[in-house]
């Protein structure tokens, strides 16, 4: 029978105010050990005020060889841009 | 740990420019507010869509479509970030659009003004938009994290919002006479009520002290105000227009301009639901909810169905 701990994705907020960012992802029976060994794996010199832990299998990603149809959509909406727009020099504050 | 102790804390955070996390204790008063003026924005995102969409399908060209089409979609996507930010501080997305739709929460009262010409566009980018920027960037550094960082993705993608109103008014401004008249009549109309958007003045906002102590707010309703006339009386020359008030002029001692009294009786009145469009409003919007019922029904069959089909193959 297979023991293996489940794996886990780490976050860490390194600073009140920030996002928590993906670091990488460890081993652990459960989320508090995830945690803990968070804590020992990846904020050994402070780099973080906060740690969020997701188990790897609740993850889910979008598929890379789809990216070009599937951002397709954003490819020709430059409009979407402040720099689309032909303003005067004269306007300030905008 | 006494409450007294914790606040004491809490405040020294705040004091310290230290963010507050979901996570981190907060005075109930503190949580109240803010998912009171998250939510109040966020509504004011969604039913913000309303008075240009009213617009979509008359554009007066194919990139004027595209344009409006994708600032209506930005605002979709600003409703989502903000309602989001106010679910980390424990309400439900249905407990929002439920308070929406019953009338207990509020929505900026400018969108209860009707769309009623081509150039209305135009003057909601430059005024409304304008406006809204005003009071959106000193809100990137509000202390609640979440909200902040909702508020800087929310900026970078508004910038467009205004540029484009105000090149729908420039245009009109070169063109006939019957767009000029457009142009000054779209202004005439939208300027009273976009300098109402900063709230009341300062001596009746009782709120004010306490946000600003909380620094989710920076300025208070009269400084920015003040700014948003100073620089909209600069940008309005470039379109050779004028504001609707006759007391706008520059004071040389205090280093801006005067302008005339504002009529918060009007205010009042629309907030209290009484604008042209209130009621049209709040029945769209509960409308798209409920003939929407269906689709979200049949999203979560479709999901379910789905994991069934897996869990057989499995």
């Amino acid at each position: 029978m297979n023991q293996e701990w489940p794996l886990w994705e780490v976050f860490i907020r390194s600073k009140q105010g920030l996002d928590h960012k993906h670091v990488g992802s460890l081993h652990a029976a459960d989320a508090r050990m995830a945690i803990e060994n968070a804590r020992d794996v990846y904020t050994r010199r402070q780099e973080g005020v906060s740690i969020w832990v997701v188990e790897s299998r609740y993850m889910h990603a979008s598929n890379p060889d789809e990216a070009p149809s599937f951002y397709d959509p954003m490819n020709d909406k430059v409009y979407r841009h402040p720099t689309f727009y032909d303003l005067p020099d004269e306007l300030k504050h905008m | 740990m006494p409450v007294q102790d914790m606040e004491h804390i809490f405040q020294d955070k705040i004091d310290q420019e230290i963010r507050i996390e979901p996570k981190d204790w907060m005075p109930e008063k503190y949580r109240q507010t803010l998912i009171r003026q998250i939510s109040q924005h966020a509504h004011s995102e969604i039913v913000g869509m309303l008075p240009e969409g009213n617009w979509i399908t008359r554009a007066p060209s194919l990139k004027r479509k595209a344009i409006l089409l994708a600032k209506v979609q930005d605002e979709a996507g600003h409703g989502l970030y903000l309602y989001s930010a106010a679910e980390t501080m424990g309400i439900s997305r249905d407990e929002m659009i439920n308070q929406l739709h019953t009338g207990k929460a509020k929505y900026s009262s400018i969108f209860n003004y009707p769309t009623i010409s081509w150039a209305d566009i135009g003057a909601i980018g430059w005024l409304v938009d304008g406006a809204a920027i005003m009071n959106q960037v000193p809100l990137c550094r509000a202390s609640y994290g979440p909200y902040a960082r909702a508020m800087v993705r929310i900026c970078k993608e508004e910038s467009f919002h205004q540029r484009q109103g105000f090149e729908i008014l420039l245009v009109l401004s070169k063109g006939t006479a019957a767009q000029r008249r457009m142009c000054q009549d779209a202004i005439n109309r939208w300027w009273w009520p976009s300098i109402m958007m900063f709230g009341p003045n300062d001596d009746a906002s009782p709120h004010t002290a306490q946000s600003m102590k909380w620094k989710i707010k920076r300025f208070t309703n009269d400084e920015l105000r003040q700014k948003f006339v100073d620089v909209c009386t600069e940008q309005v020359k470039i379109l050779g227009m004028t504001l609707p008030d006759p007391d706008l002029k520059w004071n040389e001692q205090r280093g801006h301009y005067d302008f005339g009294a504002i009529d918060w009786d009007e205010f009042w009145n629309v907030v209290n639901g009484n604008g042209p469009c209130n009621r049209e409003r709040l029945a769209a919007r509960v409308k798209a909810h409920e003939d929407g019922a269906w689709v979200r029904e049949a999203a979560v069959a479709h999901a379910r169905k789905r994991q069934e089909r897996e869990k057989r193959v499995a």
